[in-house]
């Protein structure tokens, strides 16, 4: 391997590791953040419908 | 704060972006070659500052460990755990590029040396403070155990920073020097580290940033979870 091999393998192990990392996060918020929303609308309709407690104590 | 979580948001990734954009530029197209190693010498402008920011990522987790303990807030515990991921990332990039670097300059890949032995020891604690927090049941309990090995684990940090007049190493232990002929000489490599280094410093506040904005979303679908199981119930 030449100099220029060894600086090119090490640039391109930090820039794949840190897309890697951010890649990852990035895919986690948008996943964390649909998962608010759906369970938000599941709060909001559980809101106006009887809980199971309501239910059994009738 | 809403203010300035949006401000951050706004601002934190792109003046990142830029000044890692600058500080490429100098590694590859300003910095001169060093004479006696070579264009591969240029390795070291992202080398070192990442191995110094893996000591402000881990410093930061025992800081905030410690608060948490003391305070018992989420917040410092998710800080603690942000900057206990983001430090890992950085520790596995001195970890990489350094073995690269040796290569062609000591002959060998690795070498059981004082600092790079201590310096994987400090990636293997906080290797297990991360498995730590994945396979342990949540709960404060499991957050105490980890605050107490990232404190623990932060005092390997000195010991790297001494190894190398405590014991016989190869590894180089002067960066910039006005005596002596060893280190940085020339300015434009000093400068080019000095750019380097905010940029690694700006990385590592933007990705804890969006690090600890994962932990604020998990926290609020567990609080959810919780609001929906009791309303059922």
């Amino acid at each position: 391997m030449t100099n220029l091999s060894f600086l090119f393998a090490a640039y391109a192990a930090i820039w794949v590791l840190l897309f890697l990392y951010i890649a990852n996060i990035a895919r986690r918020n948008r996943a964390l953040q649909r998962e608010i929303d759906e369970l938000r609308e599941l709060v909001n309709r559980q809101g106006t419908a009887p809980t199971l407690r309501q239910e059994t104590q009738r | 704060m809403a203010t300035i979580r949006r401000l951050l948001d706004a601002v934190l990734g792109p003046l990142t972006g830029l000044i890692m954009l600058m500080a490429i530029y100098m590694v590859f197209m300003y910095v001169p070659t060093d004479k006696f190693q070579g264009i591969v010498q240029r390795i070291f402008y992202f080398h070192v500052p990442a191995a110094i920011i893996t000591f402000v990522a881990f410093g930061l987790v025992a800081i905030a460990s410690a608060m948490f303990l003391w305070q018992g807030t989420r917040f410092w515990d998710r800080l603690a755990h942000s900057a206990a991921e983001c430090g890992m990332l950085f520790c596995t990039i001195v970890l990489i590029t350094g073995p690269i670097w040796a290569r062609p300059i000591w002959g060998t890949w690795w070498t059981w040396d004082a600092r790079l032995t201590t310096t994987l020891i400090l990636w293997l604690i906080y290797a297990a403070y991360l498995m730590l927090r994945e396979f342990a049941a949540s709960g404060d309990q499991a957050a105490r155990y980890a605050a107490v090995l990232g404190i623990v684990g932060a005092v390997d940090i000195p010991i790297i920073n001494r190894s190398v007049y405590w014991w016989r190493t190869i590894h180089p232990a002067v960066l910039v020097t006005r005596e002596g002929g060893s280190g940085l000489t020339d300015p434009a490599m000093r400068a080019t580290l000095l750019v380097s280094f905010i940029a690694f410093a700006l990385l590592l506040g933007w990705l804890i940033w969006i690090r600890n904005e994962s932990a604020r979303l998990q926290d609020e679908v567990d609080h959810l979870h919780q609001r929906l199981l009791s309303e059922h119930y």
